[in-house]
Parts: C-alpha cells; structure tokens; sequence
C-alpha cells in the first residue's frame, strides 16, 4: 500500500530516511517544473528545489501534519522563488528587452523531453516552437504572485484553499488573482485562442 | 440571475470543472443569457488548453545525487537528553561531584560565636581602667598650654 506523504514524513522524523529518499522522487519533478516556469532558469530551478528538500529535512523534528504536506512543500517553493526573483530583479532591469534569450531561456530543455514527429516538417516544427514560446512568454509576463497562483492551479492542479494558503490569501483573492491573470493571458494568447475557437 | 461580477469569482472554477454542483446552474444559466461572459468562458477554456501544450521538464540525473550529498552533509541533530544517554555514567558521577562540593562549601563556612549578654558586660567591665586614663590625659595640664586649634577646625572640640 502507497503511504500518504504526511506519513512519509511521519517516519522521516522518526529517523526513517528512505522515506525521505521516497518523498524526493515523488516531488522532485513536479517542484522543479513549478520552479522552472516560476524562475525560467534550469539551473536555477534545481537548485531552489534542493534548497525546499534540504528544509523540509531539515524542519523533520519539528514537522507537524497540521496540513497537507504539498500545502507546505509549496508554500516553502514559492517563498523561495518569489525571494529569488526578488534579489534578480535588478539584473533583469538590467537587460534588454532586446537581448538575444538563451537557449535555456526560450524553453530549449523542454524539447528532448517533446514526442517527436517524424512526419513532421521542419516548418511545421518551427510553428510548433513558435506557439509554444508564444505560451511560455505569456506565463513570463505574468506578476510573480499571479504567476504562481496559475502554476499551482493547473499545473500542480492543487484546490483553492491550498492555493490561497501557499500564497497566504484568503479563497475570495486568490480567485479574483485567477480571474485577473485569466484576462491577461486571453489578451496576451489572443492570436492562439482565436486560432483555437475557429 | 447572477450578476457579471458575480461571475468573475465562477467562471474559471466552471471552465476546469472545479464549481461545486449547486453553483454550476446558476453560472449556466447567466451563461445563457450574457455573450461577454459566454465568449470569456469560452477564451478562458482555450487559454487552458494551451497552458496544458506546454512539456514537463526532467530533472538532471545530478539533482537527485546532490540533494542526497546535502542530506548526508547534515549535521545530526540530538537533544538534551540524547546527548547525555551516550554517557550516563558521566552524568551521574558529576552530578555526585557537583553535590559533593555543594556540601564541602556549605560545612566549611565560618562559625560566628555567639556572646551571651552577661559574658558582653563583663568584657566592658575590664575597659573601665582604660576608659579612666582617657579622663586622665583630658584633664593633663601640659597639654592646655598648646595653641587653640584653628576656627572651623574641630570647633565642637572648643565648645
């Protein structure tokens, strides 16, 4: 029988460190992907998701399962992005909107992991990436805290009331920060929606 | 019917089927009657579905071996108590010598002998002589001959 994560953890404080081993190869996918959209930096993003692994073991002693144990471990991801993206801000200031993107930057790490279609053009491959970059831009364009609040939503699929307490918000705002960032991605996809609906 | 700002709070909880069923009718039916919120479900359905195009990444395969190099690197944590088991004997033998001392410093405090009252008035009864002489040398005639000690000086001497 599968043990829930909170008794995971349970036996994690109890001294059992397989259940730990156990806990990071449940999570360590879904936080490096939520921190890689969060950051847009790989490398970053693994090592923010070392950083979340590394406090929760270290707060084993302490842990309490007064919540959902994704509740927590997100809620220590996003405080780590946000901080992340906080202390980058400048450099980003920095840049040009202009600048080349890297590789990295523009998503090329997704692409070993894409089905690759044999049939498929090279033009048909290019309008692929295009439409994909054209998505992740929009994602990028979000504020942070809305940002977050889409990647736990449909991503992590997490519900309402564990959102609004990662984000430390009551239901009500988070949902008015879901609607708001809702509108902003339907102008920012517009040409993609409007492809979508024909 | 439910208003537009209503709506607001509903429309993406209706679009990924999250709406509690008791909420569903009514958003259907203001759905019904208001195209901007029809057309806004409708957009917000799409920019859902593209959100889900997007490729899930695969973390390196140093990751998991430099979480566990982070892991072994902590410092093992034990309380109080765990910290003394190892060596009980330890704690036991310097509590006995910190108990020891107490005692030791306790007996070895001086005793302060206490006078009985009629002992006291007899040890005063042996200074009278010396009490004598005093008046003695008070009244010593030489001794007035010396000048008068200067004013402000010892003047209740004077009185």
């Amino acid at each position: 029988m599968t043990r829930s994560d909170v008794q995971l953890m349970l036996d994690v404080k109890a001294g059992d460190e397989q259940s730990f081993e156990l806990l990071l190869q449940r999570y360590r996918t879904p936080l490096v992907n939520f921190l890689y959209r969060m950051v847009r930096s790989r490398e970053q993003a693994e090592d923010l998701a070392q950083e979340v692994f590394i406090r929760v073991y270290r707060a084993r002693e302490e842990y309490v399962p007064s919540a959902k144990f994704t509740t927590w471990l997100f809620r220590i991801a996003t405080n780590l992005a946000l901080n992340s993206l906080r202390d980058h801000r400048y450099q980003k200031m920095e840049m040009s909107i202009d600048a080349p993107l890297t590789a990295d930057a523009e998503g090329g790490d997704e692409r070993p992991f894409e089905v690759a279609d044999k049939h498929a053009t090279v033009e048909q491959d290019l309008v692929e990436q295009e439409r994909k970059k054209m998505i992740r831009r929009a994602i990028e364009k979000l504020p942070e805290k809305q940002r977050a609040a889409v990647l736990l939503h449909k991503y992590q699929e997490l519900d309402y009331a564990e959102i609004a307490k990662i984000l430390s918000c009551s239901e009500s705002a988070l949902k008015s920060l879901l609607f708001r960032a809702y509108e902003v991605l339907r102008v920012e996809l517009a040409p993609l929606v409007r492809q979508g609906m024909k | 019917m439910m208003s537009c700002t209503r709506m607001e709070s509903r429309i993406l909880a209706y679009v990924d089927g999250r709406l509690k069923e008791s909420e569903r009718g009514d958003v259907e039916k203001h759905l019904a009657a208001c195209t901007a919120c029809r057309v806004r479900a409708n957009e917000f359905r799409s920019v859902n579905d593209l959100l889900g195009e997007l490729p899930m990444i695969v973390p390196s395969p140093a990751f998991d071996v430099r979480v566990r190099a982070r892991v072994a690197a902590e410092p093992v944590k034990q309380n109080w108590w765990a910290w003394m088991w190892p060596s009980p004997r330890i704690a036991f033998a310097a509590s006995m010598l910190l108990l020891a001392m107490l005692w030791v410093g306790y007996r070895s405090q001086p005793v302060v002998p206490v006078i009985p009252p009629e002992e006291a008035d007899a040890s005063l009864m042996q200074d009278i002589s010396v009490m004598e002489d005093h008046d003695t040398l008070a009244n010593f005639e030489p001794l007035k001959a010396l000048p008068a000690p200067v004013d402000g000086e010892d003047s209740d001497h004077q009185m």
